[in-house]
């Protein structure tokens, strides 16, 4: 049997950015497809960003190669731009990343306000090879840029009732053009994006305060100007574009599950054995290969992060 | 006709030649080859209501070859989804068609579609007599359904292209009902006067 291994396409295969445009254009013009395509001209890819330092921490490195930068930008989940993957690329230039600054308060005895750029000097940036399990079966491999979230969040002293973390994205319509009311005052999920994890899914070393990827500053697209990663969890755990960190009592709300309570869980961790209502978990395409594979109990950190759920039954506490 | 029920094919090839199906290509194609296979098949549904509803005939020949053509996209959307997605993973694929109603409803389509076509020649029309094969050929509205149903189901929250489609097939489906109702109680008020 022919096995095709390595990724599908070469480096070389990639269409100019021309072409890609053109190919765009062309399907707005057909007319089933712009009736349901966004309407309007197709945008450029945004620029690439601006340089960020960060020394790699061997201790955090898949072996597997990085995805490609490409198919790390233009192919994301970020509602706040739009539902379809290429959206935020194409949207990504209305959101503006400086000023920015960041609340982290709630039960913590020295809440504040950090301007991001002192946000991002807590403490050392590192870069850390992590996998991307996104809840509809692909994934990526990323090297993104950041510092373990525990450092912001024992610089602001949790009090002993802080039980929960909750993450904010940004509300503004004029940055994020999908948290404008469509048609029928239609939403495709209400806003602002919450997420939150329990205190100690927070302070474990894994949960990383996003910065940057792939040695630059955060795209847009992926979530500028901070974000947390957290590669045991499926992607959508990974809030975007922070503005407000705060330590509570109760489990936040989330915003997937307010949409779909049945299928998006509070703890959604990745778990080959617990199925989506929908679809299995057993398998995922890591994006740039032909074959599936097989998913990893917690995307593959299980050694390091299983403990925190020992003796709960995760197919209830999905 | 041909020319445009094949130009979604010379687009995806053309794009393949290219290398240029999005970061996630397999994905890409099954969802391409499903939306052109529920859009043919809509359109091709839509002919006789457009008669019922302006008299107009000249479309009528074109239903035979639009439900093929939702056939074929319907055959390659699922080949890509058995040969190239799941890669013959049978045991996979057989869990899936059982757990997951979405791709259950969505082969009851399939399954639906293969004896249209199989008796789509006149040879067999003719072989099957008219009524029977009309009656045969109802079960195009019936694969319509639950190829919809299928689309409903396996749509995100915050899409909307599934309830376009699922609106469509209620207008096309309406718009038989309506006249067929009609053609009922007209039979039925000719019936009461040959009577009195």
């Amino acid at each position: 049997m022919l096995v095709r291994r390595g990724p599908l396409f070469r480096e070389s295969d990639v269409t100019p950015e021309a072409v890609y445009l053109n190919r765009r254009a062309f399907m707005v013009g057909l007319g089933a497809v712009a009736l349901l395509g966004p309407a309007g001209a197709p945008e450029a890819a945004p620029p690439a960003p601006a340089p960020l330092a960060a020394a790699p921490n061997p201790a955090y490195r898949l072996s597997d190669p990085p995805t490609k930068w490409e198919d790390a930008t233009m192919y994301n989940n970020f509602y706040e731009f739009g539902v379809n993957k290429d959206d935020p690329a194409k949207l990504a230039h209305t959101l503006k990343p400086r000023p920015w600054a960041v609340q982290v308060d709630g039960l913590v005895a020295k809440g504040r306000t950090f301007d991001v750029d002192e946000l991002m000097k807590v403490a050392p940036l590192e870069e850390r090879i992590y996998g991307l399990r996104c809840v509809e079966g692909w994934s990526m491999v990323i090297p993104w840029i950041g510092m373990p979230l525990a450092a912001v969040l024992k610089r602001v002293e949790p009090s002993s009732q802080a039980k929960y973390v909750e993450f904010t994205t940004l509300v503004d319509p004029e940055q994020f053009p999908a948290q404008r009311k469509g048609f029928f005052g239609f939403s495709s999920l209400e806003w602002p994006y919450t997420e939150g994890l329990r205190l100690d899914e927070a302070m474990h070393p894994l949960t990383l305060l996003t910065f940057g990827m792939y040695g630059k500053v955060l795209p847009n697209q992926n979530g500028a100007p901070v974000r947390v990663v957290i590669p045991w969890k499926y992607g959508f755990k990974s809030a975007k574009s922070i503005v407000r960190i705060r330590l509570v009592s109760e489990e936040p709300k989330t915003a997937w599950n307010k949409a779909q309570p049945g299928e998006y869980g509070f703890y959604s961790n990745v778990n080959p054995t617990v199925d989506h209502p929908r679809w299995s978990q057993e398998t995922e395409r890591r994006i740039g290969e032909f074959r599936r594979r097989k998913t990893l109990m917690f995307n593959g950190y299980a050694d390091q992060v299983a403990s925190l759920y020992t003796g709960m039954d995760l197919k209830k506490l999905y | 006709m041909w020319v445009l029920c094949l130009w979604p094919l010379a687009l995806l090839l053309l794009w393949a030649g290219r290398g240029d199906l999005t970061a996630n290509p397999i994905s890409f194609i099954t969802n391409w080859l499903g939306d052109w296979a529920l859009r043919i098949l809509l359109v091709s549904l839509a002919l006789t209501p457009l008669r019922l509803v302006t008299g107009m005939a000249w479309q009528m020949p074109l239903r035979r070859l639009l439900g093929l053509f939702a056939f074929f996209y319907v055959g390659l959307h699922f080949s890509v989804w058995l040969a190239v997605d799941h890669f013959f993973d049978w045991r996979q694929m057989g869990t899936d068609i059982v757990k997951r109603p979405y791709i259950t409803v969505g082969m009851a389509a399939l399954v639906c579609l293969i004896p249209l076509a199989a008796t789509s020649t006149t040879g067999m029309i003719k072989r099957l007599g008219a009524p029977t094969w009309r009656r045969l050929h109802r079960l195009a509205y019936a694969a319509a359904l639950l190829a919809s149903v299928h689309f409903l189901w396996l749509a995100k929250v915050g899409r909307v292209e599934q309830y376009v489609y699922a609106g469509a097939l209620a207008v096309v489906l309406g718009v038989r009902l309506w006249f067929a109702g009609h053609r009922f109680v007209r039979s039925r008020i000719a019936h009461a006067r040959e009577a009195s």
